[in-house]
């Protein structure tokens, strides 16, 4: 049961091997060890819409403040060590994660897309979360058996690469519904496996031949895997050596096993939906701002040197109103910034079509303009990082050319 | 003059007329005057006259009763009682019980976390009343269908395809194994005096000879001969392809 053992390959053995034996190591609804190379993506989903507003400060522009007396930042000072923490001439960082995420960027290896997003104007969570988890078009009918992530999956098992997916949730999210049996986990707890090799064995049988087997046996296996992968950890937490908690400790359990064995992942985290009392550089946006920073870097660091072959992208469904409301919150927007990270990325910068924000060019006189489609950056990193031709990249996001932000 | 009258109040739900627009509304090309709270009452007459919702809320019925992609012609039996019957929905249930679509469709519904929970521990503890709702909290929770927990207005998924995943199944085989295997903190008081019942369920009862063994699949019937335990044939039965669908 323990694929632990099969992981450790150098890179000479894996070029011995060749690509027809990785092949037919193929998913057959199993698991399987991945060699330590290859690309990772891991998509974060913020859901909620979160305020994109007072995490990428458009400082320089004046309307900013007009438009928020009681929740905008201050503009950064550079004498200061706390406070937001100027990117460039227009934008500046947030306070709250000053210290996880502004590093990163001074290594380059963060780049944000503000004014990202989708055609979806239905501002509403589950219609535009659903619309982004399945990524395709907006003049089809809506294929629920198809998400984007199933379709990457699909797209890659035909060629030489290795994709293990996996969700680190505890449904399955749209994104990976498809052909594909996706297994899905929560990290928030790891306890010992429940039931032992026979048990599994006995419990797997019974599935043989029903359309649940593959998510039977996947589920059984990727518990025994979790379970084996994190019981050092948990001798160190008895031993007090462990004083993260959250989705800091989630995340560095994520970074661990795609280190190793995973390739392809998906997390969302909720509580985004500000309409009230949101504050500003303190207050319940700052810090979750800050709890996604520390995990994040917490990801980075847990994925050692494959950190350089990873990419990761926070996105949300879509951005809030410029203005705040009457409740010192914002409301529902559209536009919003998607972030990209990765050890060897191409960032330190703010990538994609930009504008000035004044009170003219607002979307609809309240958000900002969608000017990157979400399926149109997606495409092109998934085209740069994995090589990807034409029609693979048209099976993925159909109707869509890709749009290369030169990030990877 | 209207924001005089006080607030009412039923539970988490308040009508507040100092908050209320009363100016004239069209809804569904009606008109509807600024009453206050009677303009409420006429919306929610206005939508339920729409044989759209006639045709809405059947086969939402129909999705969790029969399948997850309906027989059109139940639906459209059931969406004309509602219009018949002023929105009754005991009738409605009514043609959707007595059809025979409802009756071939049995054991091919995929459970929910909710009814996979409820009928596990009505199958374990029928008659007896549990002491501690806690366990059943925790592990709704942890199948994802925390009463009242969906963040969005569209209510919890119904069909197979949202709920049975690998993590899903996972954690639903643990959770026999707790039914399993002892009395799963659910006869524990609150208070941390002792159990009113100790102990592991007897599944091999009258109910399971009745109603559940002679409709045992072949795979089932053999994992459940390889048990070494009561509580491992227990756990085995609550895990079972039969025991997940119904």
């Amino acid at each position: 049961m323990s694929k632990m053992h099969a992981v450790t390959m150098n890179r000479r053995q894996l070029m011995q091997l060749g690509s027809a034996t990785l092949a037919s190591m193929g998913l057959a609804g199993r698991l399987y060890a991945a060699p330590a190379s290859g690309p990772r993506f891991l998509l974060v989903f913020l859901r909620g819409g979160y305020d994109s507003t007072n995490l990428l400060i458009p400082y320089s522009s004046d309307y900013y403040y007009e438009a928020r007396p009681s929740i905008a930042i201050a503009r950064p000072e550079p004498s200061s060590n706390t406070g937001a923490l100027a990117l460039d001439a227009n934008w500046a960082l947030a306070p709250a994660v000053r210290d996880t995420i502004g590093p990163m960027y001074a290594q380059r290896q963060v780049a944000f897309i503000p004014f990202a997003g989708t055609e979806d104007l239905s501002r509403s969570h589950f219609e535009t979360q659903d619309s982004i988890e399945l990524g395709q078009p907006a003049s089809a009918a809506r294929n629920y058996r198809s998400g984007f992530l199933a379709r990457l999956s699909d797209t890659l098992l035909g060629s030489s690469a290795n994709i293990s997916p996996i969700a680190f949730t505890d449904a399955l999210p749209l994104a990976f519904q498809g052909n594909m049996p996706v297994p899905n986990l929560s990290l928030k707890s790891v306890g010992k496996p429940p039931f032992d090799e026979r048990q599994s064995r006995i419990l797997s049988d019974m599935y043989s031949g029903q359309h649940l087997q593959a998510a039977v046996s996947n589920g059984l296996e990727l518990r025994q895997e979790v379970a084996q992968q994190f019981a050092d950890e948990m001798r160190a937490a008895n031993r007090d050596a462990i004083n993260t908690k959250g989705f800091e400790l989630e995340a560095e359990r994520m970074g661990r096993l795609m280190r190793d064995n995973y390739r392809i992942g998906f997390i969302d985290v909720g509580g985004w939906d500000t309409h009230v009392g949101e504050g500003g550089a303190q207050g319940s946006l700052a810090s979750n701002l800050a709890s996604l920073g520390r995990g994040l870097q917490a990801f980075s660091q847990s994925l050692g040197a494959e950190w350089n072959n990873t990419v990761v992208v926070v996105l949300s469904e879509f951005g809030r109103t410029f203005r705040e409301n009457g409740d010192h919150g914002t409301d529902h927007g559209h536009g919003t910034v998607y972030w990209a990270l990765g050890g060897a990325i191409s960032g330190g910068s703010i990538a994609g079509e930009q504008q000035r924000l004044e009170r003219h060019t607002l979307f609809q006189d309240r958000d900002y303009p969608v000017l990157n489609d979400y399926r149109a950056v997606l495409g092109g990193l998934f085209r740069s990082m994995w090589g990807l031709s034409p029609e693979q990249g048209e099976r993925i996001f159909q109707q869509m050319a890709p749009v290369d932000l030169k990030l990877v | 003059m209207w924001a005089s009258t006080p607030a009412s109040r039923r539970g988490a739900f308040e009508f507040n007329p100092a908050r209320h627009d009363f100016a004239p509304k069209t809804l569904l090309g009606h008109a509807v005057e600024g009453s206050g709270f009677g303009e409420v009452e006429n919306a929610v007459k206005l939508i339920v006259h729409q044989p759209a919702c006639a045709r809405f809320i059947s086969r939402q019925l129909a999705i969790y009763f029969v399948a997850d992609d309906p027989p059109p012609a139940l639906v459209e039996r059931m969406a004309q009682t509602f219009m018949h019957s002023d929105g009754d929905i005991a009738a409605v249930l009514r043609t959707l019980f007595m059809a025979r679509e409802f009756d071939s469709a049995l054991g091919g519904k995929f459970k929910d976390p909710m009814r996979y929970v409820i009928s596990s521990v009505r199958f374990a503890y029928d008659g007896k009343p549990i002491v501690n709702s806690r366990p059943l909290l925790n592990w709704l929770n942890g199948l994802g269908e925390a009463p009242y927990g969906h963040a969005t207005p569209d209510g919890y998924a119904l069909t197979e395809l949202n709920w049975a995943s690998s993590g899903q199944m996972s954690r639903r085989f643990e959770i026999a194994r707790a039914i399993g295997s002892g009395n799963a903190g659910l006869f524990d008081p609150e208070d941390g005096s002792a159990a009113t019942v100790t102990g592991f369920p007897q599944l091999s009862n009258r109910l399971y000879f009745e109603a559940l063994e002679p409709f045992l699949g072949a795979r089932t019937r053999e994992a459940l001969n390889r048990a070494n335990s009561q509580q491992e044939w227990n756990t085995f039965l609550l895990s079972s392809p039969d025991f997940n669908y119904e």
